[in-house]
């Protein structure tokens, strides 16, 4: 790869792992009866995500991302899609928190393992790249906020914000 | 309008200086810092442009010699700068060809002056009254009219755009009615780059209208371009921004035909734009004060006139034919490389080149470009409904000025291919 070569800073942000995820994203299938699908919209870029989720109990059973944007935005929401599945709530939101924290250039804490998330690390390098990679992530966070925080069965819930999330939920 | 564009406005222009592109450089101290190790390819103009160093000298003459607040105080630096002020008021009036400079109103950008219109305009407004827009505005073109027409329950209509890139004008006869009583649309698209022709849509808007109809211009993407001629524009208001001509940013310059601008009533309060205050009621100064309340951006406003200056001390059919020739071989390139979807039209534009790559996402494309020193924009540009009219989220845009040449078309056409390289 002479090219990449050619420019060594994008070699660390277009690691082989993310244009992997980014050529064949994972976790594309629609759900069949989603507990929560939420919609993320980035306003600065008009990049857009779906991340739907089934729970069985407090476990995410199925996790699907339907992402159109650029390819940091794709392959971090393939990463989810490849990750999170098996994971409790609680273990969804602590991935969720220890990537936002990679993303803003903290180091991982030992023992965390973040699975091809780690191949992401370069875009903490990138700050208006930063928010590419968050979105499948903040969008996630405003659904499970969204099942623990109203009774279930609840339409539609608009939420203002940077990355302005909209969440319907589908008992 | 002057679709031939430029001609010469109202005083005779001394000597045209050579319009040569070295030198060009030469006169933008920023080209010389190099991005990422690479020159600078600045091809994002029409979010901003650059300077030239005497647009930034003469903000800095104005801080080290004159610096006061206008219209108020009696002293030497208060008269200095008030006199520079007014002179730049009576600049803009020349440069766009409005033979009273009263009309010309500063504020902080085309924004502010679109707000503006939109809220005094929609004052008169009755439920039910159209507005009418262009489905290639930009969102400052667009959400300061779905505001007012809320406040007046007001209906909008819009002129739609061909698969081409123009406005669809044989639509006219549908979007018009007796009820229109607003237009405000864009003199050039900062998207497409369409010249849009101001004059003929004025024309036939006001025939098929019959009632009153004021007509506001987005000129934002035109007076950079030397375009704006108000005496055949057709126009009522035209709002565009210095710091898309080689101006300051934070100074908008608003003209609104003076004797409509007498009849508005103002849009924000505060001092200098009074005559008496009560402790219950106030009298309006005279316009153009009447409309700009507060302490405006006077160092910025001062700094404008070099950047008129700068713009019309060349020939500028030379320069007009410049800037066609580095937009005609940049759509050549990558019509040559191929995989890319260009939008707008294939000739009568200025300025903007939008495309989609097929494989390359524009904020791919805009990194990759970057680590080589090119910069160009990567998004919707502020124009959502224009990109989903063309089924699109999201479009790459070069956009070109007067110091771009053919090399910066090289440099972004190379890009795209190591984009490709990498992403494809």
């Amino acid at each position: 790869m002479a090219d990449i070569r050619a420019l060594p800073q994008l070699d660390d942000l277009y690691r082989e792992v993310v244009l992997d995820h980014y050529r064949k994203p994972r976790g594309r299938h629609p759900l069949a009866a989603p507990t929560a699908c939420t919609d993320g919209f980035n306003p600065t870029c008009g990049d857009q995500v779906r991340v739907a989720f089934e729970l069985d109990g407090k476990r995410i059973r199925d996790l699907s991302v339907e992402s159109q944007g650029c390819s940091i935005s794709v392959a971090s929401g393939s990463m989810m899609a490849e990750l999170l599945p098996g994971k409790t709530i609680e273990e969804a939101r602590g991935v969720t928190a220890a990537f936002k924290r990679m993303m803003h250039g903290a180091p991982l804490d030992p023992g965390q393992d973040l699975g091809d998330l780690d191949a992401l690390s370069g875009v903490a390098r990138y700050p208006v790249r930063v928010k590419c990679a968050l979105l499948a992530w903040t969008t996630l966070e405003e659904s499970l906020r969204s099942i623990t925080h109203s009774p279930a069965g609840e339409s539609r819930t608009g939420i203002a914000g940077t990355d302005g999330p909209t969440t319907e939920e589908r008992p | 309008m002057r679709t031939e564009r430029p001609v010469e406005t109202t005083a005779p222009a001394p000597a045209a200086r050579k319009f040569d592109l070295a030198s060009v450089r030469a006169d933008f101290p920023i080209l010389e810092r190099p991005i990422n190790g690479h020159r600078l390819v600045y091809l994002d103009s029409v979010a901003t442009a650059q300077k030239p160093r005497s647009v930034i000298a003469a903000e800095a003459h104005y801080y080290e010699t004159m610096n006061a607040n206008v219209h108020r105080s009696i002293h030497t630096l208060a008269a200095e700068a008030t006199e520079a002020y007014e002179a730049a008021r009576a600049r803009v009036a020349r440069f766009i060809g409005a033979d009273d400079a009263r009309g010309v109103l500063f504020n902080s950008g085309t924004t502010a002056g679109i707000n503006l219109l939109a809220s005094c305009w929609s004052a008169e407004l009755k439920a039910g009254d159209e507005i009418l827009l262009t489905e290639m505005e930009h969102h400052s073109n667009l959400v300061p009219w779905f505001l007012a027409a809320q406040r007046a329950g007001a209906v909008i209509k819009h002129i739609p755009v061909t698969d081409e890139g123009r406005l669809d004008l044989t639509a006219l006869p549908e979007v018009v009615s007796a009820r229109t009583r607003i237009v405000s649309l864009a003199h050039v698209s900062n998207v497409l780059g369409t010249v849009n022709p101001v004059a003929e849509i004025a024309a036939a808007v006001r025939k098929l209208a019959k009632g009153a109809v004021k007509i506001a211009v987005d000129a934002a993407q035109s007076a950079p371009h030397c375009m704006l001629d108000l005496r055949t524009l057709g126009a009522d208001a035209v709002a565009f921004s210095a710091h898309k001509m080689l101006g300051p940013t934070g100074v908008g310059l608003l003209w609104v035909r003076p004797d409509l601008l007498e009849q508005m009533t103002p849009y924000q309060g505060g001092g200098e734009m009074i005559r008496e205050v009560y402790l219950d009621r106030a009298t309006w100064a005279d316009i153009p004060a009447r409309f700009e309340p507060g302490t405006p951006n006077i160092a910025g406003v001062a700094a404008l006139p070099a950047a008129l200056d700068y713009l019309e001390s060349f020939d500028l059919p030379t320069v007009a034919k410049h800037e066609a020739d580095v937009l005609d071989y940049a759509m050549e390139q990558l019509r040559a490389l191929g995989g890319v979807r260009i939008l707008g039209p294939a000739d009568g534009r200025v300025g903007s080149l939008s495309f989609a790559d097929k494989r390359v996402h524009p904020h791919d494309l805009a990194t990759i470009l970057d680590q080589r020193g090119v910069a160009i924009r990567a998004g919707h540009h502020c124009a959502q409904p224009l990109h989903r009219r063309f089924g699109l989220i999201a479009s790459a845009r070069a956009s070109f000025y007067l110091y771009n040449g053919r090399d910066d078309v090289d440099a972004l056409v190379d890009g795209l291919r190591e984009a490709r390289r990498y992403l494809g």
